[in-house]
């Protein structure tokens, strides 16, 4: 049940020591691979965790439909246009089984919107990447949804079982995700100079900002050995990279696209594509917000928000105004 | 002969078409996440209405041309929309005004249009009704709210229906063309729907505690092209790419 | 900024099955919260039928005492047909 008991404070606070005999048990629990469900107990520093990773999935999720949403009056066919549509209202649905799975550990959905708004949350930062032309937008279903699919695969399995849940659910719905972007660019690769031309220029662009999606390299990434423990995350950040890579690079060849990274080498040895460096500084001033269109993004989601108030407060009022009348 | 069912088809292939690309413009931007899955739900209806219509249309046409030849490769005066279709979304307040009435007097037209002898627009009005339907209730429900929620959601109700209702005129309006096919009983005329649509919309607003505006000097032109300023700037984005790479394919 | 409650969304995804928990939606009222189940839910008809209920008025069980509430079941055997060994001959009884 997803039923969330919210405002209910747990007696422990944060910096109390847990009860070593109840972390142990669950230690155990989730080592074995049980599903932790929403009422039992559960470490705080995981339940903070999960509230922080889940909801920033969620927030992603929902700002994900802006950049695409760029595209969507502009799409060259009624059927991309209705794809796309399709598409983007499916992350809208992804944002909201998230935000469910997220208020089930006792933090409502108006506190981790204001938090995205104030600043204070995260999400994604390949959606503060613009997008430039159409091709773009293959290039978000493929490489972007790609990644993403590679991140959440292992999360169907994840021990929080609301997320858990949403994962599968997701999951599901996205296979179609990546294929239509894929679909859009092969379209792209069959049409004229300039279609091929677009097509390499959002390869260009969206090729290394995919690949910091993965997060930091695993020597800085401080909590991820706890998250493995945890079954929060299922594998390193690298690990998921070069799969990435490994699955991507022939997926470019048969569009006819260049990768580029002039260091891209098969490594016979490894078994593996070898990769160029990452630049980090960038993925981390694009973290701290200062993507090209960071600002242009969160104060979409803010006016969205913000000019939808008298919509929510004027359904309520009906509501209260029938529910007032029945008691009468 | 065949020339009058292609520009009614074009008609209602248009409306729909105009009326989907402007609530695509939602799409990220709703009052809650929940009203913008809705909202797209409905975009999704009309475009998928607009393929099969425009599609049957240039077919009958013979000339070769497509749903997507006829969306993006015609000229604001080519456009036989009503003037309520494209105006802009405004608030959310005018965006469910103008979906009550559009989808008031469709989801009523389209009803008739099931048991027309051309059995293409039967069969497409078949699945059209019931999603119109669905769009007329989802505008009720919201009317309903807004009308009676708030003093603020009131009075932004208020303006809304004062803004469309202009528009109402050019919608019910039988051209020459539609005229036409009602005469060979291939369509209804649209008059014929227009008792029907004020009961049907007066009783919703006044569930909501709004009136029906007062007579209005009747704007019409849509269905011959004459617009409003809106439609060319709509179609500017809209057909931006298919008119920038007239020999691509997508 | 003020949100609308919590509902709990159930689906029958067709006839002969039960009513599944799908998931949650913040909506007005229970009509609406039937619509934004819809809207949500069932984009790929994944459903025919759809029940909502306020979070708030679900009453869940405890899992602290999890032990009470459940284990004595499972002293119950008795209650299993693998529990009676029966001559092969009537085995499949």
């Amino acid at each position: 049940m997803y039923t969330t008991e919210l405002g209910k404070v747990s007696p422990l606070q944060d910096g109390a020591q847990e009860d070593p005999e109840r972390l142990a048990a669950f230690e155990t629990r989730v080592a074995a691979d049980e599903f932790v469900e929403p009422k039992d107990w559960m470490p705080q520093a995981y339940r903070r965790t999960l509230v922080r990773q889940i909801s920033q999935h969620a927030h992603s999720e929902i700002v994900g439909m802006l950049p695409e949403g760029n595209w969507l009056t502009r799409a060259p066919s009624l059927q991309r246009k209705a794809i796309l549509l399709a598409k983007i209202q499916d992350e809208g649905g992804h944002g909201l089984y998230l935000y469910c799975a997220a208020e089930t550990l006792g933090t409502s959905r108006e506190e981790m919107i204001d938090a995205l708004h104030s600043g204070r949350a995260k999400y994604s930062t390949i959606f503060n990447y613009p997008t430039l032309n159409w091709a773009d937008i293959g290039a978000i279903g493929w490489l972007v949804d790609g990644a993403a699919i590679m991140n959440q695969v292992p999360l169907q399995r994840t021990s929080y079982g609301p997320y858990a849940r949403a994962m599968v659910r997701i999951c599901k719905e996205e296979s179609f995700h990546q294929r239509q972007g894929y679909d859009l660019l092969l379209a792209l690769a069959k049409g004229t100079a300039a279609q091929k031309a677009m097509s390499q220029d959002a390869l260009n662009r969206w090729w290394w900002p995919a690949l910091m999606m993965f997060g930091p390299p695993d020597e800085d990434s401080p909590n991820s050995a706890q998250s493995i423990r945890w079954r929060i995350k299922r594998e390193t950040n690298d690990q998921l990279r070069q799969k990435f890579v490994d699955a991507t690079v022939p997926q470019a060849e048969l569009l006819g696209l260049t990768i580029p990274d002039p260091d891209l080498n098969w490594n016979e040895q490894r078994g593996h594509y070898d990769f160029g460096a990452i630049e980090w500084d960038e993925f981390y001033a694009v973290v701290r917000g200062e993507g090209p269109t960071a600002k242009e993004r969160i104060t979409a989601r803010r006016d969205a928000w913000a000019n939808g108030a008298w919509v929510r407060e004027a359904a309520a009022a009906f509501e209260a105004k029938r529910a007032a009348r029945v008691a009468a | 002969m065949e020339y009058s069912l292609f520009r009614a088809l074009t008609q209602l292939g248009d409306d729909s078409l105009i009326l989907g690309q402007r609530l695509c413009e939602w799409c990220g931007h709703g009052p809650t996440i929940e009203v913008d899955l809705g909202l797209s739900n409905l975009a999704l209806d009309l475009i998928g209405q607009a393929t099969m219509l425009l599609d049957y249309a240039g077919e009958l046409e013979g000339g070769g041309r497509d749903a997507d030849a006829l969306a993006f490769h015609r000229n604001a005066e080519q456009f036989a929309n009503c003037l309520l279709a494209e105006q802009p979304n405004g608030d959310f307040a005018r965006t469910v005004v103008r979906h009550l009435l559009f989808a008031t007097y469709a989801s009523a037209l389209y009803e008739a249009l099931t048991a027309s002898p051309d059995a293409r627009l039967a069969e497409i009005a078949a699945k059209a009704v019931k999603e119109l339907r669905y769009h007329a209730d989802f505008a009720a429900d919201w009317a309903e709210r807004l009308g009676d929620g708030t003093e603020e959601s009131r009075a932004r109700m208020a303006e809304a229906l004062d803004w469309h209702w202009r528009f109402v005129n050019d919608l019910f309006h039988d051209d020459r063309d539609w005229a036409a096919c009602a005469a060979r009983g291939l369509v209804p005329l649209r008059q014929s729907l227009r008792y029907g649509f004020e009961r049907d919309v007066s009783a919703i607003l006044e569930r909501a505690g709004l009136a029906l505006p007062r007579k209005v000097w009747p704007i019409v032109g849509g269905r011959s092209g004459q617009h409003s300023e809106h439609l060319s700037v709509l179609l500017a984005t809209m057909q931006v790419l298919p008119r920038a790479h007239p020999e691509a394919v997508w | 900024m003020y949100d609308w409650p919590l509902w709990e969304v159930f689906i029958r995804a067709r006839g002969g099955l039960d009513h599944r928990h799908a998931g949650s939606v913040h909506a007005p009222d229970a009509h609406m919260a039937l619509r934004h189940a819809r809207d949500t839910y069932t984009r790929r008809l994944e459903g025919v039928s759809i029940w909502v209920v306020r979070s708030s008025d679900i009453v869940a069980s405890d899992p602290a005492q999890d032990y009470s509430m459940f284990e004595p079941a499972a002293s119950k055997i008795y209650r299993h047909p693998t529990f009676y060994v029966l001559p092969e001959a009537v085995d499949h009884m």
